[in-house]
């Protein structure tokens, strides 16, 4: 199979959606954040010139327009930079697009999608560092998709950009450059089907996003000492796949579960709870989370690697599995 | 003054505006019977700019309203039988009773979405504007909301999107401040709004402005019309501002029904208590409505008498029929969070 770089299929998957469905507006432009390759978002600009918007610095406003653009028929895939920056949208995502379909007795859909890459970037300090996905997590209605491949990239925002409903559209800048294998032709991915990103009998880990690119390299390094880890990605946390989670558990008995979310009331929160009340019985050690303090991401470097849920820590936590 | 409409016409925006006030202030009646829970709004004293506004529309455009939509949706011609059930939280309501009395919707009708945050549509109406400029459909967009709605951060940053955009949108603010609790008499500002006249606002952002009588149901469907015209001219966005006087009924926190409306109070208030009294003599709209149609000979008393007597059969046979409507199963609670 041929193999690409994530930002090259995440910018193969939005060219694909452009050419093949003339209701897909894109409103912003940083599909690529601050990558030396950004530039490269300008063909799409250039080939569809009424379809991508760019707009004021004015989040809320046209997330919501957006929004509403989605309610009339259009899909709106929606760049706000930054994780943090969904913040300034709120308002419109959550108390907005979320609830249209429910309170509305299902008359509304808003097939709306908004993209943004979260996390440690590096040197972000506290306002552009943020994972703002278990927060979204408590507001039903929302999908929310959390890539780590470059397949994965195309294959899931193919199908956020065609899903009848909201989906939060998770990317990390620190993944754009990783390569991996992308099918020819469409590479639709379906939601809530977790992948099995390397097979092990030891224990399972459960990442999300760049961590499981660091649970895989961790998993290569431990394999060399005869540990064999199984890395779990749920790929979409709404809905998500606990039955291959939980599979796996049942084969490993141990699990360390890795996000960047802030420890508690994380991702990897609600799936430890979730392991121990449907899977209490198969474990065979205590359920271990690998996450960022809760604590503001600060910005000189040794302070921001020590929160970081970086290899060295996942290497830890699994060792404490297993004894 | 009236709309310059056929008579017909004329019998009919009479009709809505007296089904709105039935409507309600049965509302508050089977509020206050404890037939349903929770906070609410009415619109009683707003029916001549929602009613005459609403008939500029064609079907197939888009409207957005708020917390205080009941008034726009029966001006709409929604049915008070799912309205009421949809309050009282039935099954038979719009939103199967997950939405209630806040978030009335009904798609049809060009309802898609009521949000209850003061500011949360106005956003969400630039969008519907920006899908019908990018289809070519021609459909405009009328985004309903209330004066408080212009401090919410929303309402600019809308602006300055329409406008760029020129997307085709009315904004359509109800002040029904005038005289209202914490303004100076005669004053329709704001204690808490440094921009007066609100029209100055939109004006910033480049979107033409008009401040107009709310209770003048002719001066409405004028502003209301040319608007609309323009907006479908492709000229983009429009702001109308209409003021009205509060409803005495509204000066509390919960509504109260001072005094059961009957159309024949358009000429004799005497049984109207005195402490409300004035409300009814000078600012009621449905009431000048009512006493302008008969001086401008388009109804007798008699007519009016007749449609009156209708219209309060037809909300009595709406609530009875929420009230006995069923309640949702409670695994319906579970239903319809992703299409």
């Amino acid at each position: 199979m041929r193999e690409l770089a994530y930002y090259e299929a995440k910018l193969e998957a939005l060219s694909e959606l452009m050419a093949a469905d003339e209701s897909v507006h894109l409103i912003g432009g940083s599909f690529l954040g601050l990558s030396p390759h950004r530039g490269l978002f300008s063909a799409i600009e250039k080939n569809y010139p009424d379809r991508v918007i760019a707009p004021p610095i004015s989040e809320l406003g046209y997330s919501g327009l957006a929004i509403g653009a989605a309610m009339a028929g259009l899909r709106t895939v929606v760049d706000l930079g930054t994780g943090s920056f969904i913040y300034e949208a709120w308002p419109q995502v959550v108390n907005e697009a979320a609830n249209a379909f429910y309170m509305s007795g299902g008359q509304t859909r808003a097939p709306v999608v908004f993209h943004v890459l979260h996390g440690i970037r590096g040197a972000g300090a506290a306002q552009h560092s943020h994972s703002p996905q278990a927060m979204l997590w408590n507001c039903p209605g929302l999908e929310i998709v959390l890539p780590s491949s470059p397949g994965d990239v195309k294959g899931l925002l193919k199908t956020a950009a065609r899903s009848p409903n909201p989906t939060i559209f998770i990317d990390h800048a620190q993944l754009l450059e990783t390569r991996g294998p992308v099918p020819e032709g469409d590479g639709a991915i379906p939601f809530g089907r977790a992948e099995v990103k390397r097979a092990g009998k030891d224990v399972t880990v459960i990442a999300t996003s760049i961590e499981v690119q660091r649970s895989l390299a961790v998993a290569e390094q431990l394999a060399r000492e005869g540990i064999q880890v199984e890395v779990v990605d749920p790929r979409t946390v709404v809905p998500l796949d606990f039955a291959t989670l939980l599979e796996s558990v049942e084969k490993t008995g141990r699990v360390v579960i890795v996000d960047q979310c802030h420890k508690s009331c994380g991702i990897a929160a609600e799936i430890a709870a979730r392991i121990a009340e449907e899977g209490f019985d198969k474990l065979k050690a205590p359920i271990r989370r690998v996450t960022t303090p809760d604590v503001p991401i600060p910005f000189s470097p040794p302070l921001e690697e020590f929160v970081t849920p970086s290899e060295p820590r996942i290497i830890e936590a699994i060792r404490s599995v297993l004894r | 003054m009236i709309p310059k409409v056929p008579r017909e016409n004329l019998l009919e925006l009479c009709r809505r505006m007296l089904l709105i006030r039935h409507f309600e202030e049965r509302l508050i009646h089977l509020h206050d019977e404890e037939r349903f829970s929770g906070h609410y709004h009415v619109y009683i004293g707003q029916e001549a700019t929602g009613v005459p506004a609403l008939s500029c529309l064609e079907r197939g455009d888009f409207l957005f309203t708020t917390h205080r939509n009941h008034g726009h949706l029966l001006a709409r011609g929604a049915d008070p039988r799912r309205l009421f059930a949809e309050i009282l939280g039935r099954k038979d309501g719009y939103n199967k009773g997950k939405g209630g009395t806040f978030h009335l919707a009904a798609s049809e009708l060009g309802f898609f979405h009521t949000s209850g945050i003061v500011g949360g549509i106005i956003p969400l109406a630039t969008g519907t504007a920006y899908a019908a400029r990018a289809k070519k459909s021609g459909q405009i967009t009328v985004c309903l909301f209330g004066d408080g709605a212009l401090e919410e951060g929303a309402a600019p940053e809308s602006f300055n999107l329409a406008s760029l955009w020129k997307l085709p949108v009315l904004f359509l603010c109800e002040n029904n401040g005038k005289y209202g609790a914490g303004r100076a008499v005669g004053a329709a500002q704001s204690p808490t709004m440094a921009v007066y006249p609100l029209t100055d606002l939109p004006a910033t952002y480049k979107i033409p402005a008009k401040q107009i009588d709310g209770t003048d149901a002719g001066a409405v469907h004028v502003a209301v019309s040319e608007a609309v015209a323009k907006i479908r001219r492709g000229e983009g966005p429009q702001f109308i501002e209409t003021q009205t006087v509060r409803w005495p009924g509204s000066e509390t926190n919960w509504p109260v029904v001072p005094v059961a409306t009957d159309a024949a109070m358009a000429w004799d208030v005497s049984s109207v208590p005195e402490a409300v009294r004035e409300w009814y003599r000078s600012s009621d709209p449905v009431l000048i409505f009512i006493r302008e149609l008969w001086e401008k000979k388009q109804a007798t008393k008699e007519d009016i008498a007749e449609l009156d007597r209708d219209v309060r059969k037809a909300v009595e046979q709406a609530a009875n029929f929420a009230l006995a409507s069923p309640f949702p199963e409670p695994e319906e609670a579970l239903k319809d969070v992703f299409a």
